[in-house]
């Protein structure tokens, strides 16, 4: 991808070149000229446009339909909801569009032709940087602007020295000051556009390197976790790493802090945590959102939370389980979905035998404020006002034998639907401390609530790098904007016969040349014109 | 503080109308508008005279050189028609007296509304669509000062300011909240601003874009509707080179509010980049305008093409603030709409 380059006026660029492939004369075509021609057409503007807006068109899919890595539980919808359609647009790529090979070949492309063109003009750039201003055009009155100081003592060293004041890159020749400025320019767009391969580099070196895991942690000792894949609920590892290179350390919630609007809207959370690195003493942290956990070698960040209800269920032979649960929010006053499982219950104390069909399981929704009239369908606050547990009991075959990976928040519809699993009784209203008895005298205690956070654990060492072509990149672009090449020059030519009546006989002649769309060219050069002129004994002709 | 802030967006809409109201008047019965040259039927002739003139002169006013003089535009009629002219120049005058009444009263809106949420009004889209086409305005007022020659272009750009402001007040609108957790942070300030300010420049760097294309086809001869408004606005060299700068100004702007995005969710969703849609969108937003950037660059891509990359660069903006917020579910969905 060529960088924006300056409309030449006088002479033709290297962009300009290979934006115009002349065709070769007809020979018979060689795999070599081929090659050559693809290249020259791959690093050709009219291209590199084409590819950009190609990758502009193939991101908009992504926004359109749900993707995998921003959230798979959206996919799964499309799946059921498209039954369909979804085959042959997973197939496309439809829901990885940023991992699929037509993104990727996209902006390969794209990055080639970028590489493919600054590299020559880097080369160029380097070239120009170190060569001297060139020397005058013969026809100075032909350049776009022009002007003539009479009167002056011909000494070019002080206009030289004013040219040089004012940064210009300046050489003196025989008879004639040659100045420029303005590389600035070229500069600044070839940092740019190296920044954007930088960029692209520091992505990569996240893909390979980086890693995260989601999950979902909840209050007390108990419910710790330490930092390995098996601990995530769902995780992805870049190509080059593997479990062994996590840092180990152990993280568990003392405390979750959440403060809510009298509409419902949250004002602030804060989570504090327990942080035990592996060898080392434990120590108490918090974080929160927009203030992650960070960490050696990983940082902890804050996603959202919950309530997890605290269940005691009392079996017919006497023995109690406590089964704390998290139970997902599904609206912002945290009306939250889940189920409890008590699979290795009523345990025949004599032979020790389990009763596949008398497993129990409970379905239902808890409501952090209930309503105070009206059916329990929603909660009406997020804060744990009056928190009521609406669950629905079932007894049976739970299905977690077959081995096949089930929700952990909703019962197996499947066991209920051939009859395996029967729900028991009609649901019930569960206040904190209430218990609940079923048909065969078992209990249920609903014992009280702890909170849950979600957390995502990440590490990506590309951050840095990413940041650091971001931040040059912008760098770049400014001068690659609004710097503007430009060249002027100085010549003493003989003044006519008697044109003067002082001592200072000579005549200037000056030029300017704006390389790049200037408006405001014409005022600086007379402003260079006037500096020029000591003193300021002027007859300037004007060619435009 | 909140209903004064309401109430002022009211007065605030009703100036732009005004505005725009005048700065039409003064397009229809100035004495090169379609009106003026309707009831002088045989200076007919002479008023396209006029008109060409103008426009000859402009790209060299505008090209390296001087600055057009104040009134540039109207003050290049004949002489001849001198008293109409100056007459139609102060009917401009007060339209742009009123845009600026209004742009202060839009100001206000601002100010009571931040005062009375006790923090940047920036929070939900209604807000920033105020800012944004507050910033829109002023820039549009700085360009006046500086060029006086492009004041026909009034009319569109308080067009557009009426129609985005009744849209917040009638669409968008929500009542003052604090800011949730996920916007309460330093970075806030710095990217909702540049994102503002960008947007605000880039949504008035399209007004000469399309009066370019308007401007272009008039010069090549069209007379049908749209190119009929042609005849009064600046010359398309003019605009063409306004659009560009209005671009490139915004440009780098727009890739600080990227960038201080990306930054801002690393801490608060822990990755930099996730396309989300309302980044998806901003990632072809850019891309569209790097490439008008480049476009522009290359001299073998004719001007209304590049022009015309720059418009659906301004379309994929307006997808971002207006159908990102409303048809998609993303992490950015701070726009307090239902």
């Amino acid at each position: 991808m060529p960088a924006p380059n300056e409309q030449t006026v006088a002479e033709p660029t290297v962009v300009e070149a290979a934006d115009t492939p002349g065709r070769p004369p007809r020979r018979t075509p060689s795999p070599l000229a081929l090659l050559r021609n693809s290249w020259r057409q791959l690093t050709s503007m009219r291209t590199a446009l084409i590819l950009l807006f190609l990758l502009a068109v193939a991101a908009v899919p992504g926004s359109l339909l749900p993707q995998r890595d921003v959230n798979i539980d959206d996919v799964d919808g499309f799946r059921r909801e498209h039954p369909d359609l979804f085959p042959i647009l997973d197939r496309l790529g439809g829901f990885d569009v940023y991992a699929s090979p037509w993104f990727a070949a996209i902006y390969l492309l794209l990055f080639t032709s970028l590489v493919g063109c600054i590299v020559p003009r880097l080369r160029d750039h380097v070239r120009a940087l170190r060569a001297v201003p060139p020397a005058a055009p013969r026809r100075l009155d032909r350049l776009p602007r022009h002007a003539v100081l009479s009167g002056h003592d011909g000494d070019l060293t002080a206009i030289a020295a004013m040219l040089r004041r004012r940064r210009w890159r300046v050489v003196v020749r025989d008879g004639e000051v040659a100045a420029e400025k303005g590389h600035l320019k070229e500069t600044g767009n070839l940092l740019f556009h190296l920044s954007l391969v930088g960029v692209l580099l520091g992505v990569a070196l996240g893909a390979s390197y980086g890693w995260h895991g989601n999950r979902l942690l909840i209050a007390g000792p108990d419910q710790a976790f330490c930092n390995t894949v098996q601990q995530f609920s769902e995780s992805k590892l870049g190509q080059r790493v593997d479990d062994g290179d996590l840092p180990r350390f152990c993280l568990e919630l003392t405390d979750f802090e959440a403060t809510f609007l009298p509409s419902g809207q949250p004002e602030s959370f804060r989570a504090r945590v327990r942080v035990e690195p592996w060898g080392r003493a434990a120590y108490p942290a918090s974080f929160s959102v927009n203030d992650p956990l960070r960490l050696d070698g990983a940082n902890v960040y804050l996603l959202g939370h919950g309530y997890a209800p605290v269940l005691r269920y009392t079996d017919r032979h006497g023995r109690s389980q406590v089964s704390v649960q998290a139970f997902l929010s599904v609206d912002g006053n945290l009306t939250s979905e889940g189920a409890a499982f008590f699979p290795d219950v009523n345990i025949d104390p004599a032979t020790g035998s389990r009763d596949p069909n008398l497993q129990v399981a409970f379905e239902g929704l808890y409501f952090p404020t209930t309503p105070e009239d009206g059916p329990a369908i929603r909660s009406v606050h997020p804060e744990e006002r009056a928190p009521g547990l609406f669950l629905r009991a079932y007894r049976g075959n739970l299905g977690l034998d077959a081995g096949i990976p089930g929700s952990v928040y909703a019962i197996d519809q499947r066991q209920v639907a051939n009859g395996r699993l029967k729900q028991v009784g009609d649901g019930k209203l569960l206040r904190p401390g209430e218990s609940w008895t079923l048909d065969d005298g078992t209990t249920l205690e609903f014992l009280g609530t702890r909170k849950y956070i979600t957390l995502t654990v990440r590490h990506d060492p590309g951050e840095p790098v990413v940041l650091a072509s971001a931040a040059l990149l912008l760098v770049g672009l400014m001068p690659a904007l609004f710097v503007r090449r430009r060249r002027v020059w100085f010549r003493v030519v003989p003044a006519p016969a008697g044109a003067s009546t002082t001592g200072r006989s000579s005549l200037v002649e000056v030029g300017g040349l704006p390389r790049t769309d200037y408006p405001g060219f014409a005022e600086e050069f007379d402003q260079l014109v006037a500096a020029a002129t000591v003193p300021p004994v002027l007859r300037k002709e004007e060619t435009n | 503080m909140a209903a004064l802030s309401d109430q002022l967006l009211v007065v605030a809409i009703l100036g732009y109308l005004l505005a725009m109201i005048i700065h039409a008047a003064e397009y229809a019965f100035g004495n090169r508008g379609l009106v003026g040259r309707a009831a002088t039927r045989p200076e007919r002739e002479l008023a396209l005279v006029g008109a060409g003139a103008a426009a000859g002169a402009t790209p060299d006013a505008a090209g390296p050189g001087a600055e057009p003089p104040a009134g540039g535009g109207v003050d290049g009629a004949p002489p001849a028609r001198r008293p109409a002219a100056s007459k139609t120049a102060l009917v401009g005058r007060v339209a742009v007296a009123l845009t600026v009444i209004a742009a202060a009263v839009h100001l206000a809106v601002l100010v009571t509304r931040g005062i009375a949420a006790e923090r940047m009004p920036w929070g939900n889209m209604y807000e920033y669509v105020l800012t944004a086409t507050f910033i829109g305005s002023v820039v549009w007022l700085g360009l006046l000062h500086r060029r006086p020659s492009i004041r026909h272009l009034g009319l569109f750009v308080t067009l557009t300011m009426v129609i985005l402001l009744a849209v917040a007040g009638l669409v968008l609108y929500v009542p003052i909240v604090p800011l949730m957790p996920a916007l309460n942070s330093y970075w806030f300030i710095v990217h909702v601003s540049a994102a503002a300010l960008a947007s605000g420049l880039l949504q008035l760097g399209a007004v000469p874009a399309v009066m370019y294309l308007i401007r272009h086809g008039y010069d090549q001869g069209k007379r049908s509707f749209p190119y009929t408004l042609g005849a009064r606005v600046p010359a398309a060299d003019t605009l063409e080179r306004l659009t560009f700068r209005l671009h490139a100004f915004a440009f780098p702007i727009w890739t600080f509010a990227v960038m201080a995005g990306a930054v801002w969710a690393e801490a608060a969703w822990g990755r930099y980049w996730g396309w989300d849609p309302k980044e998806t969108w901003a990632f072809v937003s850019w891309v569209v305008y790097a490439g008008y950037l480049h476009a522009r660059a290359t001299p073998s891509v004719r001007r209304p093409v590049t022009i015309w990359i720059a418009l659906v660069g301004c379309l994929t903006m307006q997808m971002n603030l207006y159908g990102v917020n409303i048809f998609f579910e993303g992490l950015h969905s701070y726009a307090g709409l239902d």
